[in-house]
């Protein structure tokens, strides 16, 4: 979807002003810390899958989005997944007090869990039947799609030219992943020249590296 | 380790520990106890996860990594055709680090790394990402203008240097592997690993070179 997190080549942010290394603590604030974990904790539950936590936080209106700090956007997004997947209600959410029912739970992380589950964290490769359709070299165009769902094709590529450099094999596709489908699709590296995606005007020698799904992209009108 | 999870903390340099607590403390604490009450988490569990990326898991990893690709001809090698297990054969993997790719800086080729979409970076390596990494002006510019974004770091690199921004759209994660700085042939890997910086891995600094009058 073309929300407010899909920033790449956005204009009138101001400078980014960075807290010193050596100064900034990992949270700002005790809230955030308990944000935090309770998105980790609650994500364990298996009710709900990365790339439907990062759209529950997309789907959000955009001035919201760009308003709020970063750990009021994980708050959102956490309390649109616990409504969607009917773990609270919204009643519960607006009262902050329990109503009737309690979910059977079976996979709530314990403290002893932790440390082995992030350890172990959660491959998303997933092979693929189909031999890749793009070989590394080869130049490819992003397809100007804007689908209305999730989408890891950022809209500063859309439409643009660049080169393969990287076939990553067969990853998770995060667009049927967000609608809870697990599937896989080649995921290659795309090379871009500065200037094909911001005008020779703006190209130094630079150049923008971009992982995208084999159905992003297409070799139609592309160089052969 | 604190039992106590509501209490706050000696990293707050914010005013939480003295004022009244504002809304959203109050609102992410009626969330949390709602979530205790119906049993889907656990509060000493909470605390373990904060306890983790606060305290145990942080730049220190990435550091020890590119530290050992200095002195280490093999393990750079290693690092760079094969980083996943890499950088497991020295106890580091794990959630936000499945699929780690490492980018090697050289004279010509500076790396530079950024999630547009949102805030993805590589956990077990560098922790959590510093706040600038999230804010919407780096994730904005790093893509359309890298030059002077590193200026604002003090980072100021010549047109024949080549930028290469990598944006994480996928769950490969990006460490940059920094040249390592002038003036340190003297000195061992782990007084390497303290001069490695958490933002040379990200690629928004180089590393200056050594002097023995170096803080």
């Amino acid at each position: 979807m073309n929300g407010g997190h899909d920033l790449g080549g956005m204009h009138g942010l101001g400078a980014v002003n960075p807290e010193s290394e050596t100064d900034e603590p990992v949270f700002h604030h005790s809230w955030e810390r308990r944000v935090f974990a309770l998105t980790l904790a609650t994500g364990f539950l298996g009710r709900w899958n990365l790339d439907q936590s990062r759209h529950a936080r997309e789907r959000q209106h955009p001035v919201d989005y760009l308003r709020n700090t970063y750990y009021e956007n994980w708050l959102a997004g956490l309390q649109t997944l616990l409504v969607d997947s009917g773990l609270l209600t919204e009643a519960e959410l607006q009262s902050g007090s329990c109503g009737k029912g309690f979910p059977d739970q079976e996979m709530v992380l314990t403290k002893k869990e932790v440390k082995a589950k992030l350890q172990e964290g959660k491959s998303v490769e997933l092979p693929v039947a189909e031999p890749p359709q793009f070989v590394v070299g080869q130049e490819v165009i992003v397809v100007n799609r804007h689908p209305i769902g999730h989408t890891r094709a950022p809209r500063y590529t859309r439409g643009r030219r660049g080169t393969v450099i990287h076939q990553h094999g067969g990853h998770i596709f995060p667009d049927e992943h967000a609608m809870g489908d697990r599937t896989g699709q080649h995921l290659y590296t795309i090379r871009f020249d500065a200037g094909e995606l911001w005008g020779e005007d703006n190209a130094g020698n630079e150049q923008v590296y971009v992982d995208l799904w084999e159905s992003y992209l297409t070799s139609e009108g592309a160089k052969q | 380790m604190q039992d106590d999870h509501d209490h706050d903390h000696d990293h707050d340099h914010e005013h939480d520990a003295t004022e009244a607590p504002s809304e959203i403390e109050l609102r992410v604490k009626a969330l949390e106890s709602l979530l205790v009450e119906k049993g889907l988490v656990d509060p000493a569990a909470l605390d373990e996860l904060v306890d983790t990326y606060e305290h145990h898991v942080g730049p220190q990893n990435g550091a020890h990594v590119v530290s050992k690709a200095w002195v280490d001809p093999i393990f750079r090698e290693h690092l760079l055709a094969n980083p996943g297990s890499a950088i497991a054969s020295l106890g580091y993997s794990g959630r936000q680090g499945e699929h780690i790719r490492v980018l090697q800086n050289t004279d010509a080729v500076h790396n530079l790394v950024v999630c547009t979409l949102c805030s993805c970076y590589p956990w077990p390596l560098l922790g959590l990402p510093p706040q600038w990494y999230k804010s919407a002006p780096y994730r904005a510019r790093a893509v359309s203008e890298p030059r002077k974004v590193l200026d604002e770091f003090g980072t100021h690199l010549g047109t024949d240097v080549s930028i290469q921004v990598w944006d994480s759209t996928s769950e490969m994660r990006y460490l940059v592997l920094p040249q390592r700085p002038a003036n340190t042939d003297h000195l061992s890997e782990a007084e390497l690993q303290k001069l490695v910086t958490r933002n040379s891995m990200i690629g928004v600094e180089t590393l200056k070179p050594f002097s023995d009058t170096n803080d």
